[in-house]
């Protein structure tokens, strides 16, 4: 029987990248600690309710798109079509209530309908044509993006019933105001994180990313996890479009271009492996915060937009560093 | 290759017995698993060419042969990893048609792939459950599938300690386990469930000469729990060491089945190789 390493012996090198998925656990927390530090000290509006509320609605869009995004990645997979799939969402949303005159609740639901439909057809092309997520997102990305233009005419649709910006309500606890979206948002990522650690489903989300054979042969039905992730994974995107409509009350075809590269920055940040079946969802949520507390402090501290960019690449190749260490550990 | 049998494995023969009872104390134990003129090809190479298989209850078979010989394909069709071209599998004396791994394991057939087939990321108890969550009771637990962590880590404890591996904690993830306990781990989660039949595909491969024994003492141990184990290995001192019959398998057919107590591995070794035909056996080192 192979004897355990006793713990409290002297650290070794290997002792060290042993703790290694602990820094990852914990690097979101410093890093958003330390930010907050800075920008306080170089600030004094930085450290208020009300400001840390505008962050949190800063940062809903991204923070609930990169809910989808953490689910994809941690089956191993990468989701490109994630903002331009929401975008298509928000046009059928704005203009089936405006020109079409359906329901509000209808015309999001129909919007909601198109994304997820985008989900299940990124996961049926994935598991069934058996193609590489990366190829297959890139392609219905560009898909969304041409329907969204060619759909809208690439015109902005204006004069939303309230239904649709239901969201952008306020509500004040003490000082501070606080929109709707930002509840929602946390309530979504204390559901999903409830559903990955604690049910069976979520637990299989895991095996199929850490070892997708090993989890066929212990009887989980690989495929199915892979295509009801990706549906699961447009749901999210639909309901991000959502909150953007509330927010921006308009509809916009342009939205979303960016927020690829800001999902992926938010769920490395919070330490969720690329190479799938590691990671906590709400480190995301961290990974999301940390990314707007960055924008808003360089922004107070009137520091260029070029270098929050600039900041946000550093931050995600760390990241990245970080998780490509732990994993050549062992 | 001089093979001296091991003085204590040599059991005397008992004179109290008919000659051919006291050598073949286990001709009378039942048919757990059986194959019959089991065929599977792959184009026009043929795997399995009419193999028949055999485990008894309470036994411990290896299955040897060179490479290419069919042990593989064999083993997959036991445990429904393949789907053979002709032939019957019998089990418990009932004619059996596993389309997939799942369908063996509900009959209690569990197997130990050689890669291990672990999430090394989860836990050991998360790893052991995998696929078979035990859920928590309650209509809305039962709807989102809730699963029931305290009992799962309990229950792993528990079948942990049947098994004597000494591992501390079920909640540590199975990639901070040395190669040995890994094995341990795949080889206790096949063990927990089998109700019938442990197979395992070259479970010493690979190891150490301490975590090999760890493995071969894990084996005995399921043995001695009363579940039979079929054992692939390619490794000929553990086979004498472990097996009470050994199926020698070649070109896709069953050779022979011979007698470890009775058998040199060099006469084994030339069957397997086809240096020596199982006729030239003499009747005393085959195993009836
Ligand atoms: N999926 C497959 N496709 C094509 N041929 C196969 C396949 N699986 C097995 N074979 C062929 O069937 C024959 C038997 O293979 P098998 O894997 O059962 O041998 P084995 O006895 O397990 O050998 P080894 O000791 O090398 O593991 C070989 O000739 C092999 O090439
Ligand atoms: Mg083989």
């Amino acid at each position: 029987m192979a004897e355990q390493r006793s713990p409290g012996t002297v650290p070794t090198p290997r002792r060290l990248l042993e703790r290694l998925p602990s820094i990852t656990v914990l690097g979101p927390f410093v890093a958003l600690l330390l930010a907050v530090l800075f920008f306080s000290a170089q600030s004094d509006r930085f450290l208020s309710g009300q400001n840390f509320s505008l962050i949190l609605q800063q940062v809903l869009v991204v923070g609930v798109l990169a809910i989808g995004q953490t689910l994809v990645i941690l089956t191993g997979g990468i989701d490109l079509s994630v903002g331009f799939v929401m975008a298509l969402g928000t046009m059928v949303m704005t203009k089936f209530a405006v020109e079409l005159g359906l329901p509000p609740l209808l015309s999001v639901l129909c919007g909601v309908a198109v994304t997820t439909g985008f989900g299940f057809l990124n996961g049926l092309l994935i598991t069934r044509v058996k193609l590489p997520p990366f190829i297959v997102t890139l392609g219905t990305m560009n898909i969304a993006f041409a329907l969204t233009q060619i759909y809208s005419k690439a015109q902005t649709v204006t004069g939303l019933p309230d239904a649709l910006l239901f969201w952008g309500n306020t509500f004040r606890l003490g000082e501070t105001v606080i929109t709707y979206g930002v509840v929602l948002m946390i309530a979504l990522y204390l559901l999903v994180w409830f559903l990955l650690s604690e049910t069976a489903p979520g637990r299989h989300l895991y095996a199929v990313g850490n070892n997708p054979e090993a989890a066929r042969l212990m009887g989980i039905p690989t495929q199915r996890v892979l295509l009801l992730t990706y549906t699961v994974a447009g749901l999210f995107y639909g309901i991000a479009g959502w909150l953007l409509v509330s927010r921006t009350s308009v509809g916009d075809p342009n939205a979303g271009q960016t927020e690829n590269l800001e999902t992926i920055t938010a769920v490395v940040l919070g330490g969720t492996s690329l190479f799938g079946g590691r990671g906590m969802i709400l480190g995301t949520l961290l990974g999301a915060i940390i990314v707007g507390v960055f924008r808003n402090g360089l922004t107070l501290t009137g520091v260029s937009s070029v270098y929050q960019v600039l900041i946000t690449g550093v931050l995600v190749i760390l990241a990245v560093t970080a998780d490509q260490l732990s994993k050549r550990r062992g | 290759m001089e093979f001296r049998p091991n003085p204590q494995r040599t059991p005397p023969p008992n004179p109290d017995l008919p000659l051919d009872q006291a050598r073949q104390p286990v001709t009378q134990a039942k048919v757990v698993l059986e194959a019959r003129g089991l065929v599977k090809r792959y184009g026009h190479v043929t795997a399995l060419d009419g193999a028949d298989f055999e485990l008894r209850e309470g036994e411990i078979l290896a299955v040897i042969g060179d490479n290419g010989a069919g042990k593989s394909t064999l083993i997959k069709a036991l445990s429904g990893a393949i789907i053979p071209d002709e032939g019957q599998i019998i089990l418990d004396g009932k004619p059996v048609h596993f389309r997939s791994p799942l369908d063996a394991r509900r009959y209690g057939i569990e197997t130990v792939y050689q890669d291990l087939a672990v999430a090394p990321a989860m836990t050991i108890a998360e790893n052991l459950f995998l696929g078979r969550e035990i859920l928590k009771p309650g209509l809305l637990a039962r709807l989102l599938r809730v699963i029931d962590k305290k009992r799962m880590l309990e229950e792993a404890t528990n079948s942990m300690k049947d098994l004597k591996i000494g591992i501390r904690s079920m909640s540590q993830a199975v990639e901070t386990l040395s190669g040995g306990q890994r094995q341990g781990v795949a080889v206790a989660r096949s063990a927990a469930f089998a109700r019938h039949v442990v197979i395992m595909d070259e479970p010493t491969a690979a190891l150490g000469v301490k975590e090999g024994n760890m493995v071969l003492e894990l084996i005995r141990r399921v043995r001695d729990r009363g579940l039979p184990v079929i054992i692939i290995s390619h490794n000929m001192p553990h086979v004498f060491e472990i097996a009470d019959r050994i199926h020698i398998q070649r070109l896709g057919r069953r050779a022979a089945v011979v007698n470890p107590r009775r058998i040199s591995m060099a006469h084994t070794v030339a069957v397997m190789t086809g240096a020596m035909s199982p006729e030239e056996l003499s009747p005393d080192e085959l195993a009836h």
